[in-house]
């Protein structure tokens, strides 16, 4: 079930090998649903969710689909999941649906999803690909989780809708700093944590 | 009027790389150089003002609830607008393909200096994005809509020239090691997005 080269293919996008600040894929919605934390968890879960079923699909059906008009055939089978996703976040969960609004639809235009099928879902294995789409999956949700942290405490002073920063801070002069709910924040937050990672990895580092 | 009005907003106020972050991954990753930065920007111009009329009149005429009634009256109920992403994703796909084919006909010089990106931009969000906020706007006519997608275009455009330019000249200086490349490129989107939020809040005529 879980051989060593599963385990890698599973754990390694969590860290040395993440789609975000690794890959530089998936960008868009990183930086845009992660004002609050509570709509950064739930498009993280849909994430989840479509790239482990999209990359088992394409993977079953990878040596029957010509290559000429593979592009098409995944964004037709990518874009079915994300109509489910959609539909199922609109009868469950109305309130962040509305949040998310056109954001899970671009889940389809996710780079992420197209890369890691034209990268990995065509060459492997049904149980390999279906770990390689979670283990992406959780590594985005991570840096989602993690800038949506820092966004919502800094720029709200709440997490998950709960205040945090207690109101006598407030009493003594304390502001929330409104510039991290603007967008070109999430950036310079994303900026940084690649600083911090490559700081620990030396061999992430571009040379100049 | 109200076109001029809605051009100008979606160039600068609504500019599609700094105000909704689309079209980030062809941004970061194809703006090198300003020479084929100026190439994709022409051709994500092009794919919006494109797609976004044909896009515009399915909306209207065959996925909003009760489009089909010019059929014919008892379809007044049918509503496909769940259906709207997939009709959306198949209007961009097979419109790259097209413009890829023509552009390989007529202009081989052109198609060779695009190369890759021609086909990425089928997955460029910026494209589907432009899609998706024109059904959430409900523009009045199909010209309308084209301007929005001629704005935007030409928005996301700007942004990826002028970050081009700016990664020219940084090449010469001395960045930390671990901000190399991609760390400090997005420092200078976020800056830029800043300098770009001082149109918010303009209000045209």
């Amino acid at each position: 079930m879980l051989s060593k080269r599963n385990k890698e293919v599973l754990f390694n996008p969590l860290s040395k090998d993440n789609p975000v600040l690794v890959q530089i894929l998936g960008i868009c919605s990183t930086l845009a649903v992660t004002v609050k934390l509570e709509p950064a968890i739930v498009m993280g879960l849909s994430v989840i969710t479509v790239m482990a079923f999209s990359n088992v699909i394409i993977s079953l059906i990878r040596k029957t689909i010509p290559t000429t008009i593979r592009i098409i055939v995944q964004l037709v089978v990518v874009a079915a999941l994300v109509i489910v996703v959609q539909q199922f976040l609109v009868a469950y969960d109305y309130d962040v649906s509305l949040q998310l609004n056109v954001f899970i639809g671009l889940i389809i235009t996710n780079c992420i999803l197209m890369g890691r099928l034209e990268a990995f879902a065509l060459n492997n294995k049904p149980w390999p690909s279906f770990l390689d789409g979670v283990g992406n999956g959780l590594g985005y949700m991570l840096i989602l989780v993690i800038v949506a942290f820092f966004r919502e405490l800094l720029g709200s002073g709440t997490l998950l809708g709960y205040q945090v920063i207690p109101q006598w801070c407030y009493d003594h002069g304390y502001m929330d700093n409104g510039m991290m709910i603007l967008p070109p924040m999430a950036l310079i937050t994303v900026a940084c944590i690649i600083w911090v990672q490559r700081a620990r990895n030396k061999d992430l580092q571009e040379q100049a | 009027m109200e076109e001029l009005n809605i051009f100008i907003k979606s160039i600068f106020i609504d500019n599609m790389i700094f105000a909704y972050f689309l079209g980030m991954c062809s941004f970061l990753a194809v703006s090198k150089n300003v020479k084929t930065a100026l190439g994709l920007g022409i051709a994500v111009t092009f794919m919006l003002v494109v797609t976004i009329p044909i896009n515009y009149l399915l909306d209207k005429y065959v996925l909003q609830a009760g489009a089909l009634t010019w059929l014919s009256p008892t379809l007044a109920d049918v509503d496909l607008s769940f259906l709207g992403l997939i009709m959306f994703i198949a209007v961009i796909a097979s419109g790259t393909q097209l413009v890829e084919m023509a552009v390989e006909k007529f202009s081989p010089s052109l198609y060779a200096s695009l190369g890759i990106f021609l086909p990425l931009i089928a997955v460029n969000c910026a494209i589907l994005g432009g899609a998706l906020f024109m059904q959430q706007k409900s523009f009045d006519s199909a010209w309308t809509a084209t301007v929005y997608g001629a704005g935007s275009g030409i928005g996301w455009l700007l942004a990826i020239v002028g970050l081009a330019a700016i990664r020219e000249k940084i090449a010469y200086s001395n960045i930390p090691a671990p901000l190399r490349g991609v760390g400090i490129t997005f420092i200078i989107t976020g800056l830029m997005g800043i300098a770009f939020m001082s149109f918010m809040g303009i209000k045209l005529g």
